[in-house]
């Protein structure tokens, strides 16, 4: 995969952001992810397939810009257009809402396919942030993806739920469908990772995860005050000032393109007894 | 890193190995089940065995117990079958 300028004829890559279990971040990761595509000059659009339970508009800060969204324009009650958020930050982001009324059975598998390839014609990157779970909503989420990022907690029920889903990105999609087709490609973003526990032999290592999973690590996310902050201001983490938990969504961002970024776990350690003693800029 | 970090190191309680074992060996099973979850046909094994017994001898529909331990290396299944006194005498 190589990537293209921005004057190119678009990418049209579709990347599911799944997880099975709830709460480990994938609203989060989607926000930042597409954030960091975007500021990288890729023509990226993030759709929320959560129907009923709409937050990514909230988590973008776009929430009061809300008008049309995913289903009306899947129902025809609205054009693609006039549904697409364009981001305030960057202009090559934009954000397409789900329905907080209806429910997921809105969404068809001819509904998405149908906006999904409106959206290749021209973005590079779709992003779909998935609801919590396996059932409908989650599955049209995946079925069309070309790449998936499988967000995980080091903890015995996200790591359950993860290989679950990987499971079903590997049977129940549109390329393990269909014969012949490269099937998706499926990375880990392990999330919430807490080196200092993680020293102390009370969380899972990223290693001891991977071998569990068997599939690439697209990143390591550590557990990070600047996510909460970032949400609380609807602003994607990796447009909110420097943190190690930014840095490490632009390095799997990097990664997500085709860079080779070398792994590194940036950890949001607590200062030391020198650090404490004779204080510390920022 | 800490300053005394040496002096904390070496006594882990190590659950995060535990964690690990018990994925590794759920998971494995998990796996080798296709489709979904769960051992779906141990329900179904358990009414089957009651009818072939009961051909032969009259029994409850509770007088067969199915359960499966799952281990690493090995997996067990324990099926226990209650059959009537030796006089074989059950109402029905």
């Amino acid at each position: 995969m190589t990537t293209e300028p921005k004057n190119n004829p678009p990418l049209g890559r579709v990347i599911v952001i799944t997880s099975g279990k709830g709460g480990v971040g994938k609203t989060t990761s989607s926000a930042a992810i597409s954030a960091g595509l975007a500021k990288q000059g890729f023509k990226t659009v993030v759709i929320d397939f959560d129907v009923g339970l709409r937050n990514l508009d909230m988590t973008m800060g776009c929430e009061r810009r809300v008008v049309f969204d995913f289903i009306n324009v899947i129902q025809g009650d609205a054009k693609l257009k006039q549904a697409l958020i364009k981001d305030k930050r960057l202009d090559t982001l934009s954000i397409l809402p789900t329905s907080q009324t209806r429910d997921k059975d809105a969404l068809t598998k001819e509904g998405v396919e149908k906006v999904l390839n409106e959206l290749k014609a021209e973005f590079d990157y779709i992003v779909c942030d998935s609801p919590a779970g396996i059932e409908h909503g989650a599955q049209m989420a995946m079925h069309y993806a070309d790449e998936a990022v499988v967000v995980t907690n080091p903890e015995v029920s996200s790591v359950r739920d993860s290989d679950r889903v990987l499971g079903l990105l590997s049977s129940q999609t549109k390329r393990a469908e269909t014969v012949g087709a490269e099937p998706i490609k499926a990375q880990v973003l392990i999330t919430r990772y807490d080196q200092d526990r993680v020293d102390r032999g009370e969380m899972m290592t990223v290693d001891d995860v991977l071998e569990i999973l068997a599939v690439p690590l697209l990143g390591v996310v550590p557990e990070s005050k600047a996510i909460l902050k970032a949400s609380n201001v609807g602003t994607p983490v990796t447009l909110d000032g420097p943190s190690a938990a930014a840095q490490a969504y632009d390095d799997a961002v990097s990664r997500l393109t085709g860079t080779q970024v070398e792994m590194r776990i940036v950890g949001e350690r607590r200062p030391g007894l020198f650090q404490r003693l004779f204080g510390r800029a920022s | 890193m800490n300053l005394f970090g040496f002096a904390r190191k070496k006594h882990p309680p190590a659950s995060a190995q535990t964690a690990k074992d018990r994925l590794q060996i759920l998971l494995a099973h998990e796996r080798s089940s296709t489709g979904t979850a769960e051992a779906d046909y141990l329900p179904m094994l358990q009414r089957e065995i009651v009818a072939v017994i009961r051909k032969h001898v009259p029994i409850g529909d509770n007088d067969v117990e199915v359960r499966m331990e799952r281990g690493n290396q090995m997996s067990s299944l324990e099926i226990n079958i209650e059959l009537p006194g030796a006089a074989g005498t059950k109402a029905g």
